[in-house]
């Protein structure tokens, strides 16, 4: 009988009604075929209006229900439950580090602040041709891995340097995206943007720990974009010596 | 409960996809005070999903390419109901929507000379029809929605415009003398009220898909803008026009992009035979959506459907090689795997047609001004525009083609964009509302929030979606359709009567569900009733009791009006300004 059995516990907080969050359990038959997390929210919505969490596009293009599961960030959309059942149990919680309005649904203000702050946008004020920028298919193929980026959330809030410093550091999904623009070959502001990341804290924080790259659920690597930046960063550096000696 | 704060703007965005950043971005350049209204963050938007590109003519795949060729192509894609003075601005001008994006910055994928990539996507032509197959759709390998959508939220917040994240809007507000001034809307963290005023108040809500059980559509495309704009009692324009897309993955709904076709991929039926050769001998699997999806419909329903169950059929993609199926449709291989839980370098993908497209919507010009018909004339609406899949400009008629929503949303949200700026920086604009006029807006809202038993928003959504797929699916007939009319009857009066049972201000999405939930019923009831009053097949619609095309009767769109729920007829735009009108001609590929 416990075998056709799932039993999901669930973090519940309504700031207008809890002084403190919980885990609920909810105890459902087993879906008869496999379903992803986020069908397993809906369905636990139905019975209980109650329950809140972000959804859209559903097949893990969106970046809105990124969540806790079972102890690992990841998209509830995309995430099959029997690639995480333990012991019949799932366990979701809201992703950690940022502060949690309701339920599974955190605030993402400061993330998004630190996207703000490396300039995603392609800066290059030369006047535009008539037609496209042209750019190489080798040069093109350098923003493959960085632009796909779905701003889920999951690698910052998995990240122990932003948990601690969320306001400093950059983290990893913001500086993924610092990357795509540094190695644009239609970008023209490489060096303003270097210089702006040179503080101890904007990059310096990753230590390389690899939690990003472990719940990155479209596959990219954030902590070897990191790198690259380093290596950009150390090689001005020298560069700025040289000239200076010059 | 009604003392509500008001906040003040020249312009408002409801909707922050594609076509409303586009025009919020104009907007914020020119100074303007603006806001975009989202009910997700904006790259949480629908238009993230886009996956094979935009068409235009830009010219670099042929060199010799025409944007007149593409006018063709829409206007016989559109089976001759697309409003041609609408689609020749799309096509000419859409060049230069899309070299803007590329200076944004889009990452599109490029040739070996440097330009921008294109490939072949269906009902696309040289030589009006008469040169064979075009590469037409630029793209950014099969994830063209999502950088262009990022993109465009990237130069939002270079230009500083002003975003209301997580905001919904419930109604538009509407004064005595009949124009809007802004909308009720809710802030979905805290569930603080808020008249938010405008003079301009842009509908880009996108489409509503989720009146169908079977969708490639996000879950929050409940059509909140058209049916904000009936409710107000303004028309919509050829509600029967949906699109099936040929490929949704059999179960799961999710798109598979008409670009796998493009780069070479076919489909089979059970047999193995690639089938499509049998119903458009030419272009075979890059003929018109519409073409493709009954195909298969007629495959399925005799018989050569593929599975245990005999009801998909096969995208075969495997003999393209795993290194341009990883380079050119990456998002699909991920896709596929996911959620048919095939490898498609190895094995075909199941797939079935799947509500994808509204070509219908509020009907507008070519500035996005909407307008309402009196005494069977077109009327501006002053301070109301929408744009995008919302609205009915019409440059889709009765079929998009696949590429042409992506320039609709660039094309059209930068027009609008460019005409409220002229206007308000002219002194146009509209007068303020009273309280009562507020007050009526309101009414909805109050009523779901002091409801105390009723119907369950879950089950009632239910009904609704299984009555749109039953009876104004793929194919239609007036028997089954006076069913369906009927069934919506009884759902009207559930859906007015929805009970939410958590009344919390902190980020309700039981709140914002109830809400969709009735604008999806508005959005289907005049689907049904526009569907059951054309007696024609034409483009998306197919009636099994009218099969043929009926240009004598029919040429023409359709208008329904929500206050006598009655459908009247709009005549089709013949008059392009820089070349011959395309005349009616019959639809073969």
């Amino acid at each position: 009988m416990f075998g056709n059995k799932l039993e999901i516990s669930l973090y519940r907080y309504n700031p207008e009604e809890d002084k403190f969050p919980y885990m609920k359990k909810y105890i459902i038959d087993k879906p008869e075929r496999d379903i992803m997390v986020l069908d397993l929210l809906n369905l636990l919505k139905e019975e209980d209006q109650s329950i809140s969490y972000r959804r859209s596009c559903r097949e893990g293009v969106c970046g809105s229900d990124g969540m806790n599961i079972n102890g690992k960030n990841g998209l509830a959309c995309i995430t099959p439950i029997s690639e995480v059942i333990k012991r019949n149990k799932i366990e979701l919680r809201p992703l950690p580090g940022l502060p949690v309005i309701r339920d599974l649904v955190v605030d993402m203000t400061e993330f998004y602040s630190q996207y703000e702050k490396i300039k995603p946008f392609l800066q290059n004020e030369t006047t535009a041709p008539e037609q496209e920028r042209l750019q190489s298919p080798e040069d093109r193929d350098k923003l493959d891995g960085l632009y796909e980026c779905i701003l889920c959330a999951c690698c910052s809030t998995s990240c122990p340097s932003f948990w601690w410093n969320p306001d400093k550091f950059v983290g990893p999904a913001a500086l993924l995206q610092a990357y795509r623009f540094l190695v644009d070959s239609r970008d023209l502001k490489t060096q303003e943007r270097l210089e702006s990341l040179s503080d101890p804290f904007s990059v310096y924080r990753c230590h390389g720990i690899m939690n990003c790259v472990n719940v990155c659920p479209k596959g990219l690597n954030p902590n070897k974009a990191i790198g690259e930046i380093k290596s950009m960063l150390h090689k001005n550096k020298k560069d700025i010596i040289v000239s200076d000696g010059a | 409960m009604n003392n509500i704060n008001t906040i003040e703007f020249d312009a408002l965005i409801i909707g922050g996809g594609g076509s409303g950043m586009r025009a919020s971005l104009e907007l914020a350049k020119s100074g303007l005070k603006t806001a975009v209204v989202s009910k997700v963050f904006p790259t949480r938007s629908h238009t993230v999903s886009a996956q094979g590109g935009i068409t235009c003519a830009i010219a670099s795949a042929d060199p010799n390419d025409d944007w007149r060729w593409h006018m063709y192509d829409t206007v016989k894609g559109a089976d001759f109901i697309g409003d041609q003075d609408a689609i020749e601005y799309l096509c000419s001008e859409g060049p230069k929507a899309v070299f803007e994006l590329e200076h944004m910055g889009l990452p599109f994928s490029r040739f070996e000379n440097g330009r921008i990539y294109q490939r072949p996507f269906g009902g696309q032509s040289k030589d009006f029809g008469k040169g064979g197959q075009a590469s037409r759709t630029c793209a950014a390998a099969d994830r063209t929605g999502h950088a262009l959508l990022h993109t465009l939220y990237q130069n939002n917040v270079k230009e500083g415009a002003n975003f209301l994240n997580e905001w919904f809007a419930v109604d538009l507000v509407k004064n005595s003398k009949d124009e809007v001034t802004g909308v009720i809307a809710f802030s979905i963290e805290n569930g603080e009220v808020a008249y938010l005023k405008a003079q301009a108040t842009v509908l880009a809500t996108g489409g509503a898909g989720r009146i169908y059980a079977s969708t490639t559509n996000a879950l929050i495309n409940t059509g909140d803008g058209l049916a904000m704009a009936l409710r107000a009692g303004y028309p919509a324009q050829d509600m029967e026009m949906w699109q099936f897309h040929p490929t949704g993955i059999y179960g799961a709904g999710s798109l598979v992009t008409e670009g796998c076709r493009g780069e070479g991929g076919y489909l089979i039926n059970k047999d193995g035979e690639r089938f499509m050769e049998r119903y458009a001998p030419n272009v075979k699997d890059l003929a018109g959506r519409d073409v493709v999806a009954r195909s298969m419909v007629l495959e399925i329903l005799e018989g050569r459907g593929c599975g245990e169950n005999n009801d998909h059929i096969f995208l075969k993609l495997d003999h393209l090689g795993a290194d341009v199926l990883n380079s050119k449709l990456p998002g699909i291989c991920e896709l596929s795997r996911t959620f048919a839980h095939v490898d498609p370098i190895y094995e075909p993908i199941p797939v079935v047609p799947t509500c994808h497209y509204m070509m219908g919507g509020t009907p507008t010009n070519i500035s996005g001004q909407a307008y309402t018909r009196k005494n069977n004339e077109d009327h501006l609406i002053p301070g109301l525009f929408s744009v995008g899949e919302a609205a009915c400009v019409s440059v889709h008629g009765a079929n998009r083609l696949g590429g042409n929503s992506l320039l609709d949303l660039v094309v059209f949200g930068r027009a609008t964009g460019k005409h409220i700026q002229k206007e308000l920086k002219s002194g146009g604009g509209v007068t303020s509302a009273t309280k009562d006029d507020i007050d009526a807006s309101l009414k909805r809202l109050n009523k779901l929030n002091e409801s105390n038993s009723g119907f369950d928003t879950a089950d009632v959504k239910k009904e609704l979606q299984e009555c749109m797929q039953n009876y104004f699916g793929v194919f239609r007939r007036g028997e089954f359709m006076k069913q369906g009319l009927d069934q919506l009857k009884d759902l009207k009066e559930k859906v007015d009567n929805l009970h939410l049972t958590d009344k919390s201000d902190a980020f309700n999405t039981s709140r914002v569900e109830a809400i969709e939930l009735q604008n999806l019923f508005d959005v289907a009831e005049a689907t049904a009733i526009s569907a059951y009053e054309r007696n024609e097949s034409r483009g998306a619609h197919a009636r099994d009791d009218y099969p043929d095309r009926d240009d004598e009767n029919w040429l023409c769109h359709t208008i329904f009006d929500p206050k006598s729920e009655s459908v009247s007829k709009r005549e089709v735009n013949f008059n392009p300004s820089k070349l011959e009108a395309f005349p009616p001609k019959a639809r073969t590929y």
